[in-house]
């Protein structure tokens, strides 16, 4: 059975590492995998979204509505936009943060209030956290993804260690202990 | 062992496999990652060129002397390259040559979705298509052999769901090639009237050798199906989309080659259903040659000629069923792509807006000043066409007393301003020309050009002038400001569309994004001056909101660029004291 997993959030965010790092564990445990990623324009500063899928065969690059198991969400507003791509059931695990876009900026447009309180009325499993605290505590603002990945981390039979080695071999070694550290903290959220 | 790659990355590891030695490319999104993957294999010697009429040429003239070549492009670098493109179908190759052409429907990051594969058939070219990354990989080595058996280009389509997915592939050596020796050939390869009479009937019996080809060859496969109720031809990601809804139900034909076409391989799938549903993105090609010969489908009646296809969407048009999610009751804010905090552009397009200049864009992250709240330019067409048209607006003579200015940035200067720029000094058009400087080519990933002093492989190499360069094409009046200075950017503004000669600014910083740039680290608002005046928001900067009607700097975006401290009238924007 093919297993759905979006990873969505604004571009700049560092998404592009978390769905790197799941695509590397996936191959390693046999599935057949695809990741999908968003390069170009939407980069700068627009929503951004990743699929990973592993299972027997994957043929989709992409994961439609009502279909991904899992969404990891960078952002809460962007956790609003594509929940509803979550299967009945689905597993949401969001960070808290709230990042403007530009129409709310402007004034062209408000930005929704309580979001998770809003998330967590759906029919979805909901696991939202401060990631950004985290990333702050464990050395770096830019460790979110990290943390996310760790929350993320229970639902899934990698041992410890396996995380821990895919983390190795996806970032620079000046960062790894900064990651790991993050990593490990998200998990005990 | 298996390993994952994106679809770019595969198609550099098949050209690395096939024993590629030259490759020469412009950006463009999804195409860019096969230059620079490959760029990375020692073996290859692989080049940024300023544009795609330049990669082509080069590549054609590598082949000539006796080595596999490669040039890759999007969609509209192919209209570039068009020119050669069509001659280079007739002079065919020595060493064989491989072309990648990455479309974007759905446009995530182009200006228009138009489908390559019309130029394959105009240009009489043969086109593969993979549909995941160990087909890029299999079918780029695959593309040589069909180029230099069938002595002609070979052009790999690409999109952006295939280019950037990563999906497994197994991985061989290399195969060293012997070069092929040059030998002189006027009649094959000097297109005089001529030699290319004589060389066109060779190009239309390829084509026919080609479509036989295309009736046996392994990439063009029948998948079996238990309910012959329907079968479905498709190819590339619509392949995937149609695998991943009806799984094994249906019988497929799967093209992996979509120029030439096969005829009876089409005649006899047919036959054996009861209907044929064709799925492709963008224009009903496929559609059209079963029509041709004589075989009843449905396409476009049922899937657009508009954007990107789904699973859902597949499934939905074919009769399926298909799931469905649940969301919040409320408009969700969209989240449009901004220029970044500290871009250097922004500080120029503020004084632009300001100074209520009519402005010509181009192509690159410069675009992005088009979006509110900045709204500072007009127009965006294609590479270089800020320049040209300016000329032309301006030559008019209608704007009726506007103030006009084109923008452009530094690649796309050297990609195709020039010629344009060219033309401004030559015809004599008072236009200003502004040249946003920001030593890289931004919106595909921080490549270098030739004006950075890099190479592809990060190698120094020379650098253009650009002032030199204007002044060589006859530009009198060429000046340079610092963008983040927001006073100098509005003097240079006032005075060059004011004066009746051409004129060039160049707006000079490099981008914020860089590694080698040192911010001075982020400022803040002093809570008490600030009055809520909202100035601070008019340069769209997303690391300025305003909270409780007073501004806010976000310190984890701001790198203190100090352009928004510059429209503060109360002063309340500064380094925080230490």
């Amino acid at each position: 059975m093919t297993q759905n997993i979006m990873i969505v959030g604004v571009g700049g965010q560092g998404t592009l590492l978390a769905s790197k790092l799941l695509g590397r564990l996936f191959l390693e445990k046999g599935y057949d995998v695809k990741v999908s990623e968003v390069h170009g324009m939407s980069q700068r500063g627009g929503s951004v979204v990743t699929y990973v899928r592993y299972g027997e065969k994957v043929y989709s690059p992409v994961i439609d509505k009502g279909q991904a198991d899992f969404i990891i969400s960078f952002e809460a507003l962007e956790a609003a936009r594509y929940v509803e791509f979550l299967k009945q059931g689905g597993i949401l695990v969001t960070n808290t943060q709230q990042i403007n876009p530009m129409p709310v900026i402007t004034g062209a447009a408000q930005y929704p209030e309580d979001i998770i309180g809003k998330l967590g009325k759906l029919n979805i499993k909901l696991e939202a956290f401060d990631a950004l605290a985290i990333a702050k505590q464990a050395g770096s603002t830019k460790a979110v993804n990290l943390a996310l990945l760790g929350k993320l981390s229970h639902h899934f039979d990698f041992t410890e260690q396996q995380w821990l080695d895919a983390i190795a071999a996806s970032v620079p070694e000046k960062f790894l202990e900064m990651n790991k550290k993050a990593f490990l903290m998200g998990k005990n959220a | 062992m298996k390993k994952l790659m994106l679809g770019n990355e595969a198609f550099a590891r098949g050209l690395y496999e096939a024993g590629c030695c030259f490759v020469s490319s412009y950006p463009g999104t999804p195409s860019t990652e096969i230059t620079e993957f490959a760029a990375k294999y020692p073996e290859i010697y692989a080049e940024w060129a300023p544009n795609e009429k330049v990669a082509m040429e080069a590549a054609f003239g590598a082949s000539l002397a006796g080595k596999r070549s490669f040039c890759g492009m999007k969609h509209v670098g192919m209209n570039v390259a068009a020119d050669p493109l069509f001659t280079i179908s007739y002079t065919g190759v020595n060493a064989g040559m491989v072309i990648a052409v990455a479309d974007d429907p759905g446009m995530h990051s182009s200006q228009n979705e138009q489908d390559s594969r019309h130029y394959a058939i105009a240009a009489k070219i043969p086109m593969l298509e993979p549909s995941d990354s160990a087909e890029a990989l299999e079918f780029t080595k695959l593309a040589y052999e069909l180029s230099e058996k069938f002595d002609t280009p070979v052009i790999m389509k690409m999109c952006t769901r295939i280019a950037h997915c990563q999906s497994a592939v197994e991985l061989t050596d290399r195969t060293e090639l012997p070069v092929k020796p040059y030998e002189k050939n006027v009649d094959k390869y000097i297109m005089m009237p001529g030699m290319a009479r004589r060389r066109h009937p060779i190009v239309e019996q390829r084509t026919k050798d080609l479509s036989l080809w295309a009736e046996t060859c392994s990439i063009n496969r029948v998948e079996s199906g238990c309910d012959t109720s329907m079968g479905i031809i498709t190819s590339s990601s619509s392949y995937e989309y149609v695998k991943e809804v009806c799984g094994d139900r249906f019988p497929v034909l799967k093209l992996g080659m979509v120029n030439p076409l096969p005829v009876k391989l089409i005649q006899d799938f047919a036959a054996k259903v009861q209907k044929v549903v064709v799925v492709e993105e963008l224009d009903g090609i496929i559609e059209s040659h079963c029509n041709s010969i004589g075989v009843k489908v449905t396409g476009k009646e049922l899937f657009s000629n508009m954007g990107e296809f789904s699973p859902n969407l597949v499934a939905q048009k074919l009769g399926l069923p298909f799931n469905t999610g649940e969301c919040l009751d409320e408009p969700i804010p969209g989240r449009p792509p901004v220029m970044c905090a500290g871009c250097p552009h922004r500080g120029l397009y503020y004084t632009l807006k300001k100074n209520n200049i009519t402005v010509l864009g181009d192509i690159g992250c410069y675009t992005l000043g088009a979006t509110a709240p900045l709204k500072a330019t007009d127009s965006t067409i294609c590479m270089g066409a800020s320049i040209s048209g300016l000329h032309g607006f301006n030559k008019a003579g209608a704007a009726g007393g506007l103030k006009t200015a084109a923008v452009i940035g530094d690649s796309t200067f050297m990609h195709s301003g020039v010629t344009g720029l060219i033309n401004v000094a030559y015809n004599e058009s008072a236009s200003t020309v502004i040249i946003l400087d920001n030593s890289t080519t931004g919106m595909t990933g921080h490549q270098q050009n030739p004006t950075t002093g890099f190479n592809l492989k990060g190698d120094p190499c020379a650098k253009i002038d650009l002032e030199a360069l204007c002044r060589a094409i006859g530009i009198k009046r060429v000046r340079v400001v610092d963008p983040y200075d927001i006073k100098a950017c509005d003097e240079a503004i006032k005075e060059e569309t004011s004066c009746d000669e051409p004129s060039v600014i160049i707006s000079r910083r490099p981008c914020a994004l860089l590694k080698t740039v040192k911010h001075p680290g982020p400022i803040s608002v002093d809570q008490s001056k600030c009055i809520g005046c909202t100035a601070c928001m008019k340069i769209g900067c997303p690391a300025i909101s305003i909270v409780e009607k007073k501004a806010v700097i976000d310190a984890t975006q701001c790198t203190g660029c100090t352009v928004c401290s510059q429209l503060c009238r109360m002063g309340a924007i500064g380094k925080k004291e230490a």
